[in-house]
């Protein structure tokens, strides 16, 4: 398993007094598939964000034997972490394989860049099969359909070889098949990287998460595998509760966690 | 999917039915040589010819303004201060030597407003011809480098950045107006006499001065076009569509744009410098806000993207002008800004995309009609 874990410890975030993420650890080792769950607000994004450099935080985060945190987010991507955002966004007027092009293309030299693209780059050949995508390959990327542009967002994450991925919801909006479809991607993709998934799907999550972290009003709640996380009464609590113990303790815990 | 759906798209063009693709540009590219350097030269009286080098000028001017604000998104409304220093640069050289000419030390405009004897210090530099030459370039890539270096790293942006802009032509023809000893004030450097040791009075000289604008243009079309198709172009398009997601790709956006809106002050500068020949005068007024607008009124009228359409557009503008504005003076102000507001708003692609525009809606009309879905 090559590649570097992500250690992050006690990350805060803060904005205008309002603590997003209130003290987090998390230990994401090379090779793992790790899905972040939790209810809306409890700073799964944010946590995202201030990994890549969106966002200030304070506390640690390393990557590797390196520290992320204050420094620019391209100096951050090209250390090779990568991320997509809740709304797919790609290059919509350039074609798939522009796309992919400029996503390889961070290193390149001034000579380079100036001269037109002659053939198609060995690791975008590589990720428009990966991706299933060779066939749209000129399409404009604005004419995708929904899922198809998740996954060239995916697609321009292994051409930029980044050793972690961080997914924001890739599977919303998508169909029953496109989820199979992206979460045999991930699993494949995972194999000699290291892939964080933020998640609602439940089903998705079980079906696909090697390791859960439960994330709640800016804490970690829980983590461990999905059996775990699952039987863990305080995530039954806030956040799978319903399902299990129609109680009425839940249901005022339901409460809280839209609320934040 | 269907292929129904026509790509809304400046970055890919859309394909011609009887020129193979391939052989398009550099047909187009050819007609517009013959045109410009054999049929309008031929056809055009001495006077309409002058006054189509100064359109080319202008369209010089919009080969930038395609690649920065077409391409890179970048609202460049004070090319005027590039093309000023460009200008100046090349009048202050043709202005010394005309004087040398004649067997004085100062320009003429020196010794009528000036303090002393002496030339100014920054004047000196200029009475060689490499230096006034490069510097006709460099100085307004140097000054946008400078000013790019600082605003895009602070991630100004949009209105911002146009203001901004607007604010600095204005600054800079201000500042022009308050010397007067050594910049010639409102009047600017005027009655220029030679072109480095050809008399402008002479016909034949004017017309080489045309071909000469000419064939700057053609060239500096071959040179954008190159960069339009580079992966430079296609990094320069994503960089303005999604500042943020290049970002995330390891790229820093404003080191990107810098390269356009340096090349883009460039273009600016080197035109200046060839207005002033074919016209005869660098003024304040030539290089203030509302010139600095007119400058891309032409390619938002024509289609900033595409290069072929900003260049048509700021001919065609420029040409509507001085034919309109005669016959309407006051009309024309209103005009220019009904134009551009028109352009901006309704057809972002400008008369480029009226193509696109057009098949699209036809083809969503025989979507509707069809019912068939994309």
């Amino acid at each position: 398993m090559s590649g570097e874990g992500l250690t992050v410890r006690d990350l805060r975030v803060t904005f205008d007094g309002f603590t997003a993420v209130d003290g987090v650890d998390l230990d994401i080792h090379p090779g793992d598939l790790r899905f972040l769950i939790g209810p809306n607000g409890a700073g799964k994004t944010t946590l995202v964000d201030a990994v890549t450099g969106l966002v200030k935080a304070a506390g640690s985060v390393r990557f590797g034997d390196q520290d992320l945190l204050g420094r620019p987010v391209h100096k951050i991507a090209r250390m090779g972490i990568g991320r997509t955002f809740q709304t797919a966004t790609v290059f919509e007027e350039l074609t798939v394989l522009q796309n992919l092009d400029i996503a390889a293309g961070a290193g390149r030299g001034p000579w380079t860049m100036l001269r037109r693209r002659k053939d198609i780059p060995e690791p975008v050949a590589k990720a428009l099969e990966t991706t299933g995508l060779t066939h749209l390959r000129d399409r404009p990327a604005g004419v995708l359909a929904h899922g198809q542009k998740q996954w060239l967002e995916i697609g321009m994450l292994l051409v930029q070889d980044v050793r972690l991925l961080l997914l924001d919801e890739p599977v919303a909006g998508m169909s029953h098949d496109e989820r199979e479809a992206t979460g045999a991607l991930l699993q494949r993709i995972s194999t000699d990287r290291t892939v964080v998934v933020i998640e609602h799907d439940m089903d998705f999550m079980r079906s696909f998460a090697r390791s859960v972290s439960v994330l709640h009003a800016g804490k970690v709640l829980s983590e461990g595998t999905v059996a775990e996380v699952q039987a863990d009464a305080k995530v039954q609590e806030v956040y799978l509760g319903r399902t299990t113990q129609p109680e009425p303790a839940p249901a005022t815990a339901v409460a809280v966690a839209e609320e934040a | 999917m269907t292929t129904t759906t026509t790509p809304a798209s400046a970055a890919v063009t859309p394909p011609s039915p009887s020129v193979p693709e391939r052989l398009r540009v550099p047909a187009g590219f050819v007609l517009g040589a013959v045109l410009l350097l054999g049929v309008a030269p031929v056809l055009l009286s001495d006077f309409r010819l002058n006054l189509l080098a100064k359109y080319l000028c202008y369209a010089i001017v919009a080969v930038g303004v395609s690649l920065a604000w077409g391409r890179g998104g970048l609202m460049v409304l004070g090319q005027g201060v590039f093309f000023g220093l460009g200008g100046y640069a090349m009048a202050m050289h043709l202005k010394l030597t005309d004087a040398a000419a004649t067997g004085e030390t100062l320009p003429d405009f020196m010794q009528l407003y000036g303090t002393g004897d002496t030339l100014p210090w920054w004047w000196k530099p200029f009475a060689d011809p490499a230096f006034a030459l490069a510097m006709t370039v460099l100085l307004p890539m140097a000054v946008a480098a400078l000013l790019g270096f600082f605003v895009f790293r602070r991630r100004v942006k949009g209105a911002y950045f146009a203001i901004l802009s607007q604010a600095l032509a204005a600054a800079l023809s201000i500042w022009l107006i308050g010397q007067q000893a050594t910049t010639g004030g409102t009047n600017g450097l005027t009655d220029i006499q030679g072109f480095f040791g050809y008399s402008l009075d002479d016909p034949v000289n004017q017309r080489m001065v045309y071909f000469v604008i000419a064939a700057v243009l053609l060239l500096l079309m071959i040179g954008a076009r190159q960069l339009f198709v580079s992966r430079f172009g296609e990094l320069l398009v994503a960089a303005r569509d999604s500042e943020e997601r290049v970002r995330f790709l390891g790229y820093d956006p404003a080191n990107v744009k810098l390269v356009a809106y340096v090349l883009a002050a460039g273009a600016a500068g080197l035109a200046g410098a060839l207005f002033v020949p074919a016209v005869g005068i660098i003024s304040p007024a030539l290089i203030g806000i509302v010139p600095s607008i007119g400058f891309v009124i032409g390619a938002a009228v024509g289609g900033r993207a595409s290069l072929v359409g900003a260049v048509l557009g700021a001919i065609a503008v420029a040409w509507t002008q001085s034919t309109l504005s005669d016959a309407f003076p006051a009309a024309w102000t209103y005009l220019q800004g009904l134009l551009f507001v028109l352009a901006v708003g309704f057809l972002p692609g400008g008369l480029a995309s009226l193509g696109v525009v057009l098949r699209r809606r036809r083809t969503a009309g025989a979507t509707r009609t069809t019912g068939e879905t994309a």
